[in-house]
């Protein structure tokens, strides 16, 4: 009902002028033109000195080392993240309302703090590590750090997009399916995946998106050797270090360039949850 | 949490409120799972809250007492210690406000009013989560470094920006920018604007419809965003690692304290630094638990940040 009193008086709110032309101004000063600053940058190099440094083996081993072990990461949470939210939608155990407001912790926590303490647990003398290390399993300092640092920073991202849709999925259906005869696994495999399935994606893709570009709570783990584990963001640092601009915004664009890419992709995950959950709605 | 309890009690809006977790529910195994899948679902799921999510936490105390009591209290008064805590207190105290400003004024005008081009200025607003924090830090270099365009102006001016104060706040504009915003766009969308058309045609003015109606209503969701807003402003590393220039006492947050502390071996006193950081991230998800339970309601849990 709203939709329709706004749009036939909208004019009785005073503000628009002056609250739409801050916003763009702040946002245009602050992140656009900057950010179109890097693709301005990385054009001053030409089709052909772009390519040098992007086709460079110690970048292209970079950006796949960043890309990977985000996937990875990511895939890890795709699994475990709709677990989690299942366990605390369903069931009932102490301390429940303690541990959900944990599941935040890696937004909260600033990532330069989750770097040390994931490599003071890791490292070979650590406390996690001490038991891995006899197994041959070195963590710390190698690419498998790199994936712990972004399975833990992209967690809650797939445990808060799936709750929701959990909490709002119909149990109706669910006996419904029981009474027709299915089986529990039947059931959840049918009914309860399908219904989830859009949300674990786009909670998927955003640890994902998040995963790629971390720098903080991977750097201290990844020990950084040059064309083994080196984050492509550290590579812009050093770039920027050695005065190599072009360099840096050359990277730095082709890591733009992918995670927009990617945010389309979520934007039409999304769209696509929407529009498997407005009749359920 | 609240917010997620009371949608599952009353979305099946067909039972009574006495079966909400009622008998009936809990026994049918049509609809749920053989109590022996129930525990090792959630042993599995706590399991990996507590080696992920825990241990890396209690670590950070842990490694910040190795050295006893003293030596921890000595690393965080220590004047280096001190001036980076300064320094990140300022960062927030400007970094949020504006934010704070610029948050109501996109809801205000996406939530009142229509025009084109609306959704293309929501993911605009939404961008700087999608860039990497080093790539934020180094936009502004590109602008303000000693080559960058506005570089060699301002250095012929006295105007330090980068590796200074001012670009390390505008890093951490940057990398903060959309929390507030996305809190209050979704609230203010779903509040309508029918209290503001009723204080207007009473004759109040605009601001006083802002003040006295607007502000109220979206008080606990402002608080939200504040909250993540600040967290993640005094948290910030990536980008203001790249802006700082790391220089000690002058440019250096907390989290960039931590960093040189911990590349010198100085682990515990890195830990201790870290501990702060810990205990503020504690008292964010601690207040952001209490919103949610006390004032779920008001707030627009979307959750996913």
């Amino acid at each position: 009902m709203s939709a329709i009193v706004r749009s036939r008086t909208r004019t009785v709110i005073p503000g628009f002028g002056l609250t739409l032309g801050y916003t763009l101004l702040y946002l245009s000063l602050l992140v656009l033109i900057p950010l179109a600053g890097v693709f301005v940058h990385a054009a001053g190099l030409g089709a052909e000195g772009y390519w040098h440094v992007v086709s460079s083996p110690r970048v292209l081993a970079a950006l796949k080392l960043s890309f990977g072990a985000a996937l990875a990461g990511a895939a890890i949470n795709a699994v475990f993240g709709p677990l989690i939210a299942w366990v605390f939608v369903r069931y009932e155990f102490p301390g429940k309302r303690f541990f959900d407001a944990v599941i935040d912790l890696p937004f909260a926590l600033p990532t330069a703090v989750a770097g040390i303490a994931l490599t003071a647990l890791y490292a070979g003398n650590g406390w996690i590590g001490q038991y891995l290390e006899p197994l041959g399993i070195k963590v710390a300092y190698t690419p498998l750090g790199i994936i712990i640092a972004c399975t833990f920073i992209g967690l809650p991202f797939v445990v808060r997009t799936v709750q929701p849709v959990l909490q709002d999925a119909e149990k109706e259906l669910e006996e419904a399916a029981a009474s027709l005869g299915a089986n529990r696994w039947q059931t959840v495999t049918r009914v309860i995946l399908p219904t989830v399935l859009p949300a674990a994606l786009t909670g998927f893709a955003l640890a994902f998106a998040r995963a790629v570009g971390e720098y903080g709570s991977v750097i201290f783990i990844a020990g950084n050797l040059p064309m083994v584990s080196e984050i492509a963001p550290l590579l812009i640092i050093i770039k920027l270090e050695e005065f190599d601009y072009a360099g840096a915004t050359a990277v730095a664009s082709a890591m733009l360039i992918l995670s927009f890419a990617l945010l389309l992709v979520i934007n039409g995950l999304q769209a696509w949850a929407r529009r498997r959950h407005a009749h359920v709605r | 949490m609240s917010t997620i309890t009371d949608a599952t009690l009353q979305d099946p809006p067909r039972l009574p409120p006495e079966f909400k977790q009622g008998p009936l529910m809990r026994r049918n195994a049509a609809v749920t799972e053989a109590p022996w899948v129930r525990w090792t679902l959630t042993a599995v799921a706590l399991l990996f809250l507590l080696g992920f999510l825990f241990l890396p936490l209690i670590a950070v105390f842990v490694e910040a007492l190795r050295n006893g009591v003293s030596a921890y209290f000595a690393a965080l008064v220590e004047p280096d210690a001190l001036a980076a805590i300064r320094l990140t207190l300022l960062t927030a105290a400007i970094t949020v406000p504006l934010n704070l400003v610029f948050g109501v004024a996109a809801a205000w005008a996406i939530t009142k009013f229509e025009f084109r081009g609306k959704s293309l200025l929501i993911s605009l607003i939404d961008l700087p989560f999608s860039v990497s924090p080093v790539v934020a830090g180094l936009i502004y270099i590109l602008i303000f470094g000693a080559q960058g365009w506005a570089g060699p102006w301002l250095m012929e001016h006295g105007i330090k920006v980068a590796f200074a104060v001012p670009g390390i706040v505008l890093a951490t504009i940057f990398v903060t920018f959309p929390f507030i915003a996305r809190e209050l766009i979704p609230l203010m969308h779903e509040q309508g604007t029918e209290y503001e058309q009723a204080a207007l045609s009473l004759g109040a003015s605009g601001w006083q419809t802002f003040w006295r109606v607007t502000v109220p209503n979206i008080r606990w969701g402002l608080l939200y965003g504040v909250l993540l807003c600040n967290a993640r402003a005094m948290g910030e590393f990536g980008a203001v690692s790249v802006i700082s220039g790391h220089i000690r006492g002058q440019t250096n947050t907390m989290p960039l304290h931590v960093e040189i502390l911990y590349n010198e071996y100085q682990f515990s006193a890195a830990f201790a630094v870290a501990s702060l950081l810990a205990l503020l991230a504690l008292v964010t998800l601690g207040l952001k638990a209490y919103l949610e339970w006390r004032h779920g309601d008001e707030l627009v849990a979307t959750r996913r940040h």
